[in-house]
């Protein structure tokens, strides 16, 4: 199988200061992945540079057979990208800007009332797109990028501007194209989103690639505690510390709520002992560290290891 | 191919969309009638043909117009893309930065060519309609007038192109811009002006001088009108400087042709080097 994209120690400088600095990775087709880290992290240097649109310092990056550094283009007729905050000549409507991009891939246009039917656009399209609102237009950015059944999608935070129905419903239009067989690539904010969605996330602090793995791979890697919440009945705290024997950070949230982390292999005891039948649990939920604490464990950690 | 038509045709449906295409017609339209019906007054009935009256008056205001037109259109059309954040998207489709380029050359020559042809024709139009008579050579002269002024748009329509591909900002183009319109349409032939005022025609040959009227196109485009047809620079006293120039109007039109040329692909050049 050949990597649909392949970036072979990557560096972009900007004088002095290195945007992205000695970033490899392989992505084969379907995989979905997750590009995460800060403003300024390398996200959108990461993406211009797949595109062409930017050289490497040094480097190689293969992207569906071309080589985009030197200005290879054919392969992406069979490429989607959403540039962060999507602009589009004011001037033009709606209907006109997607017919012309689609003409330009070599695509069909018969999908494009399809499309503008799915996101709500109908009837906006035949208005001039300078009375579009933010959400209207990353709404047409995105039909365009999904133009010419593209292998690649390139999606530069996709879901700001969008509501939670219309992000679901991006979600859901990506997930199709996914199944497919297209690999995704895309960025975003919105850590909580992308836990269910990607099967890889690789994420970024200062150019760096710090972490490149599934949700699973990373949650070993960091080896965070896992935590377990229990509610008893008010004023049973105790009784319920005295079950489940010492714990790191045994927690009282208020009357009812109790938490503590369980060390990966001590999971499956630890709550054997806390449901015990004649303890006081009443209900008790098993919270696994978030994109979010993973996100956060591998930026200090890398701090840590700059510092 | 089909890529550079795509685009040529985006740029036309925009310029159409800005009222670009009509402000310029009308534009070039008003200044020509008003020419041909103020301008043709003082002359009375002297034996020039009334177009021949008009291509003299017409040109003259032709080299201030039509290049600050073209440049007012192409000046922003690099820098201001990527401003908008236009370009980004357009980049990422399979298209070459050649491409984009001479899809949008096409786009705005087209709008020139349109605004030219029906601004200017509307003169003519309407002296033939107020019945003058206007012999075939005027004809050719006329025709040979919009054809140099299409070209001369051209040149400023590449050479605002660089300018928008070398600078960081649509501000700058826009600097840039008027002062390049200065130094080519004015301060160039004062100072060419001055020069030989000084010299007295001791050491600048008529060679020399010809040699420098090449190297700005506007000096080229008055030559080939206000010089070349027969009719026309006997009405201009420019003949001395034809018949000394010795350029044929060959040699002229393929000047401007190279004034196109040079500034376009300087353009490409700069624009593929750009990252965005």
């Amino acid at each position: 199988m050949t990597a649909i994209v392949e970036l072979e120690h990557i560096e972009k400088r900007y004088g002095a200061i290195a945007a992205v600095n000695d970033v490899s990775f392989a992505l084969q087709p379907g995989e979905s992945v997750a590009l995460i880290g800060h403003n300024g992290a390398g996200k959108t240097t990461l993406f211009k540079m797949m595109l062409g649109l930017s050289r490497p310092t040094s480097g190689d990056i293969r992207v569906l057979g071309d080589h985009p550094a030197a200005g290879e283009f054919a392969a992406r007729k069979r490429l989607g990208y959403l540039p962060e905050s999507v602009s589009f000549n004011g001037a033009l409507t709606g209907r006109e800007v997607l017919a012309f991009y689609a003409r330009l891939k070599d695509a069909s246009t018969e999908k494009i009332d399809s499309l503008l039917e799915r996101v709500g656009l109908t009837a906006a399209a035949d208005r001039p797109i300078r009375t579009y609102s933010k959400g209207m237009r990353q709404r047409l950015g995105l039909i365009q990028a999904l133009f010419g059944d593209p292998l690649l999608l390139l999606l530069d935070e996709p879901t700001t501007g969008l509501d939670p129905a219309l992000r679901l419903e991006f979600y859901e239009i990506v997930q199709e194209l996914q199944q497919q067989g297209a690999t995704i690539v895309l960025s975003s904010h919105a850590l909580t989103e992308l836990e269910e969605r990607a099967s890889r996330i690789i994420i970024l602090n200062r150019g760096r690639m710090v972490a490149n793995g599934s949700i699973d791979e990373l949650r070993k890697l960091a080896g965070l505690p896992i935590k377990i919440r229990v509610t008893v009945a008010s004023g049973k705290a105790e009784k319920l510390s005295a079950l489940v024997g010492p714990v790191p950070n045994w927690r009282e949230i208020n009357g009812h709520l109790v938490e503590f982390d369980a060390a990966p292999g001590a999971k499956i005891e630890l709550i054997r002992r806390a449901t015990d039948a004649a303890g006081p649990a009443q209900d008790v939920a098993i919270l696994q560290p978030t994109l979010d604490d993973l996100y956060a464990h591998f930026l200090r950690r890398h701090g840590e290891a700059a510092a | 191919m089909t890529n550079i038509l795509l685009i040529a045709w985006k740029e036309i449906q925009e310029c159409l969309r800005n009222r670009w295409v009509v402000a310029m017609t009308l534009l070039l339209a008003a200044l020509a009638l008003s020419l041909t019906f103020l301008g043709s007054a003082p002359t009375g009935n002297v034996g020039t043909s009334a177009l021949d009256v008009v291509i003299v008056s017409l040109s003259s205001l032709t080299i201030f117009v039509i290049p600050l037109v073209a440049l007012l259109i192409s000046h922003d059309a690099i820098v201001g893309e990527m401003e908008r954040g236009t370009m980004l998207l357009l980049l990422s489709y399979p298209v070459s930065r050649l491409q984009v380029l001479l899809g949008k050359f096409l786009g705005h020559l087209a709008v020139l060519t349109f605004a030219t042809a029906f601004g200017y024709g509307a003169a003519a139009i309407a002296l033939m309609v107020s019945g003058a008579e206007i012999g075939g050579g005027s004809w050719a002269a006329f025709a040979g007038m919009i054809l140099t002024s299409i070209l001369l748009g051209a040149v400023f329509i590449a050479i605002g192109y660089l300018i928008s591909a070398l600078v960081r900002e649509r501000a700058t183009a826009a600097g840039i811009s008027i002062g390049v319109w200065l130094l080519l349409v004015v301060l160039f032939d004062m100072a060419m002006l001055g020069a030989l005022v000084v010299d007295q025609g001791r050491t600048i040959s008529s060679a020399a001088v010809s040699g420098m009227l090449l190297f700005n196109p506007t000096d080229v485009y008055r030559l080939f009108n206000l010089a070349g047809a027969e009719n026309v620079s006997v009405l201009t006293n420019m003949s001395g400087i034809a018949d000394q120039a010795s350029l044929s109007p060959t040699v002229l039109l393929a000047t401007l042709v190279i004034w196109v040329l040079v500034p376009l692909t300087l353009a490409w050049l700069t624009f593929s080097r750009r990252e965005l």
